[in-house]
């Protein structure tokens, strides 16, 4: 087999996994299923500080073991996701940053006329941009033309398990994108990141699946499997579809002719 | 006492800089991992002890937290 390097921004990446560190019943919790998942990238959110009650840092505990990806997770506006930005680049002396601009707080769906231009102010600030956006192969051209390093599609809401809801649109913006697709939201379970990868993403962001699982840690290992399976699967290629049965053993010397 | 605005929450406060506010409110200026931002510009670590607050200013205090 050969080898398959994936590089963001020039940056080699040792997982095609990615995963976020919110909501596992508890912190060891969350760094079993980290190490289960074998990711490197791992997303936090930044957040006001509790006045009265600021005691360390999850930082501490994250920063030797992989690479942080903070975000700018329930910004509404270009504003305050750019000053996100900007303080989690002081905060973590990262300048990569997830680029998320909620329009709707039900669904959170991207809000893609404040999306594109923030990225672009936040590429000309020197950020490494990765931005949170829709299953829409224009969007995703216009983040690639004004230099984010990846973009990351969503497969379905946030959070809703519901896993690849526009498989087409998926393997369409994977087909034409000059960047790597990262898909982000809506994966449930293994299948859907193993599809993920089937439709040409190089990566996948997985948080809800692994952190709400009964079993978390055990999810981290299946994700991790999935992702090097849907890989190999893409790379390898998928036999086309029939519309009758192909027997598979031979056909001479049956018994009985 | 200079009247700020402290993470969205009005407040009065003996304290002329970001440093004197941090200790202040019994947080660890050395703390790592921490970033400020007065009206909407980051100010840099190494600036805490020189800037000057000024009453009406609107100061951020953050840290990364968990986030998917």
């Amino acid at each position: 087999m050969t080898t398959d390097p994936f590089l963001i921004a020039g940056t080699p990446l040792k997982s095609r996994l990615f995963i976020g560190t919110a909501g596992y019943p508890n912190q060891q919790v969350m760094l079993d299923s980290l190490e289960a998942s074998g990711a490197e990238l791992v997303t936090m959110s930044i957040r006001r500080i509790s006045l009265d009650s600021y005691s360390g840092s999850l930082v501490d505990v994250l920063s030797p073991r992989c690479r942080l990806l903070p975000n700018t997770s329930g910004c509404v506006t270009a504003r305050d996701a750019i000053l996100t930005a900007e303080l989690a680049r002081e905060a973590l002396q990262t300048n990569w940053v997830k680029l998320e601009l909620i329009g709707d707080r039900e669904t959170l769906y991207p809000d893609v006329e404040q999306l594109v231009p923030a990225a672009d102010e936040l590429v000309r600030k020197g950020f490494i941009v990765l931005p949170y956006c829709n299953d829409d192969p224009v969007t995703c051209q216009k983040l690639a033309d004004i230099g984010c390093a990846a973009v990351m599609p969503l497969g379905s809401l946030i959070g809703s398990g519901r896993g690849i809801a526009n498989p087409a649109a998926i393997e369409l913006i994977c087909g034409r994108s000059p960047v790597p697709v990262v898909l982000d939201a809506g994966i449930g379970t293994a299948s859907d990141a193993a599809q993920a990868m089937e439709l040409g993403c190089d990566a996948v962001l997985v948080n809800t699946a692994i952190a709400k699982s009964h079993d978390a840690v055990r999810m981290a290992a299946a994700m991790k499997a999935a992702v090097e399976a849907g890989r190999l699967a893409r790379l390898a290629g998928r036999i086309p579809e029939r519309t009758f049965a192909e027997p598979s053993s031979p056909q001479l010397g049956l018994v009985g002719t | 006492m200079t009247r700020l605005k402290i993470n969205g929450v009005d407040e009065e406060i003996a304290a002329t800089t970001v440093a004197q506010l941090l200790a202040v409110r019994g947080i660890d200026p050395g703390a790592r991992f921490l970033a400020v931002a007065i009206n909407g510009a980051v100010v840099r670590r190494a600036d805490w002890a020189d800037v000057e607050l000024a009453s009406g200013d609107a100061v951020e205090i953050v840290r990364p937290l968990q986030g998917g």
